[in-house]
């Protein structure tokens, strides 16, 4: 079966806009923040710039350089990109299963992650919030998420907005790369940037006194970047440091590759990379250090941020946020919830986009299938695997996915390909390849980095976060409830939830298992046609 | 905010915007390939 892919970039500014969208997500506001917050202030961003430049710099060329030469093959998915360099070994291309099943089933619960930032864009607009207490706001976040209970009168609201952002996804990813993809990079990202300089302002500029606000938006910053310098010789911090730089970019999912792979040969990769990995960082660092928590903390004080950050930032971000906006009275708290909300759904949906086009590179490259039915396909797919997500958001069903499919597999590619580029392919080959076509020189000191700190820096976070996967493996946090829990319904569902957390592990060893065969009935059917090798 | 708070922020908040707008110079002011390329934009009709 002859590739039916003739996808093609418009423009190099669309391809660096697509690859920043990718890498910027919902973590750039949510999860940096507070990551800053628990792991030594200021001080943290430390060890975060020292991840950046040794292991999320080098990770960033290896993915582009490998989706680039596989690409030239004629392959747009990690597993044959993988098999592709180092044809001999059955191994790589079942690595490269990675690469789809993790857009899958990262898909599949962040598509119904962004289109709470559509509901909530909605109910900026409809003034749903204001008038209400800190605590209606907040626990209009679990009513959505009952999905049973309806906020606004629509039954199964929450199902609803998760269905239009699937059709919106699918719709946009249909249209192709340069049609759908870019078009929606060129103009989400510029929006993304405004909305954010907007809200970052305000939150910076808020003023003690004025329309309720406790503190001075600079009391917020100067907490976030007061460092703890003594923090930076902890282990916990390293790790935290790494694994933030590890998903703001993300380096390991398999899109980076794919998008690269429409990259011809003599074009550059070296600046485009490093284009879009910073503009990531100015997201992620100016921007989404100065907005949160400095809104947060002017409302509501340090130690009750400091309270509700426990938890993450997703609290913050859908419980706390929209009700303080309601302070700014009707008008400006709905341009201040569409900004916000806004630049998170365009956070997510360019991010979804890439977790899309290896699904479909795969099904095109591989079982010759056309644009339009991949694409929905994929939607279809995610649609299945995303309802249990939906459905059974409060039995842990959607943490389940992002662990293992959004954290671990991550982990686990990453240490592979960066193994496969530097030590297998060999870093003569490699190099050349990253610097084919190069626009900037790239600092030899790299080759180095490349070959020995990154795969040592991924082999220690990865054995750093072991004994937590143990501990997940075996329900530890859930075991633990069980036995501090005297309440019979609590009890009843906390024995549910292991049920769920259980059945969403077998869903997604199949999901993976499901791709393993198809890429060997792949694999065969290259070989029956004489090109089974490369 | 207190000296070492600010002096932090500025420092990193400074490094990455002047490496982001250094990296998206580059690529503006750099002269398209010849064709054929990746990009469709610059495809002759």
């Amino acid at each position: 079966m002859s590739s039916t892919n003739n996808e093609s970039w418009g423009s190099r500014i669309g391809l660096i806009l697509a690859m920043a969208g990718n890498a910027v997500g919902l973590g750039n506001f949510l999860r940096f923040p507070v990551q800053a917050i628990q792991n030594g202030g200021g001080a943290f961003i430390i060890p975060y710039l020292v991840c950046f430049l040794l292991m999320g710099i080098p990770l960033l060329w290896v993915e582009w350089a490998m989706g680039r030469f596989g690409g030239r093959s004629g392959h747009h998915s990690t597993p044959f990109i993988l098999h592709n360099m180092d044809p001999r070994r059955m191994l790589w291309k079942y690595i490269g299963v990675f690469g789809i099943f993790t857009n899958i089933a990262v898909a599949a619960y962040y598509c119904y992650l962004e289109s709470w930032t559509l509901s909530y864009i909605w109910h900026s607009v409809a003034g749903t919030f204001m008038g209400q207490s800190a605590e209606q706001v907040a626990s209009f976040f679990g009513n959505y998420v009952d999905v049973t209970t309806t906020t606004t009168g629509i039954p199964y609201e929450a199902i609803w907005f998760w269905l239009i952002c699937l059709l919106l996804n699918t719709w946009i990813l249909s249209k192709g790369l340069s049609g759908g993809v870019e078009k929606v990079a060129k103009i989400g990202m510029p929006l993304l940037i405004l909305f954010g300089v907007v809200l970052a302002i305000r939150g910076v500029t808020l003023t003690a006194g004025e329309d309720g606000a406790l503190f001075d938006g600079t009391v917020g910053l100067n907490f976030l970047w007061t460092p703890d310098y003594s923090s930076i010789w902890t282990a916990k911090v390293w790790l935290a440091a790494a694994g933030q730089i590890f998903f703001t970019l993300s380096v390991g999912m398999g899109s980076i590759h794919c998008y690269a792979s429409y990259v011809k040969k003599k074009d550059d990769i070296a600046l485009n990379a490093m284009t879009a990995g910073w503009m990531n960082e100015f997201v992620e660092v100016v921007l989404g250090g100065a907005i949160i928590i400095p809104i947060a903390i002017g409302y509501l004080g340090v130690e009750k941020v400091v309270e509700l950050t426990k938890t993450g930032g997703l609290g913050l971000g859908f419980k706390t946020l929209p009700f303080l906006f309601t302070q700014w009275g009707p008008v400006l708290s709905a341009i201040a919830g569409v900004c916000w909300f806004g630049l998170l759904f365009f956070a997510g949906v360019t991010s979804s986009l890439a977790m899309g086009t290896p699904v479909m590179g795969f099904l095109q490259d591989e079982f010759g299938w056309k644009r339009g039915p991949s694409a929905w396909m994929f939607g279809l797919i995610v649609l299945v695997l995303g309802l249990p997500t939906v459905l059974f958001f409060n039995y842990g069903v959607f943490d389940e996915y992002d662990y293992w499919a959004g954290t671990v597999s991550l982990v686990v590619f990453a240490l592979f390909e960066v193994i496969l580029f530097a030590w297998v392919f060999g870093m003569e080959k490699g190099w050349a390849e990253i610097n084919l076509g190069a626009d900037i020189q790239v600092p030899v000191f790299y080759r180095f980095v490349i070959k020995y700190v990154t795969p040592v820096f991924l082999a220690a976070v990865f054995l750093g976060a072991l004994p937590g996967i143990w501990d997940q493996i075996r329900n530890v946090g859930i075991h633990e409830e069980i036995a501090s829990t005297t309440d019979p319904a609590k009890l009843a569902f906390l024995h549910d939830k292991l049920l769920f957390v259980d059945g969403s592990r077998m869903l997604l060893l199949a999901l993976f298992l499901g791709i393993c065969f198809l890429v060997r009935k792949a694999y065969l059917k290259r070989k029956e046609h004489g090109h089974g090798v490369v | 905010m207190n000296t070492s708070a600010l002096l932090l922020m500025l420092f990193a908040v400074g490094s990455v915007t002047a490496f982001t707008a250094y990296f998206f110079y580059r690529v503006l002011t750099t002269p398209p390939r010849k064709e054929p390329d990746s990009y469709l934009d610059t495809d002759e009709v």
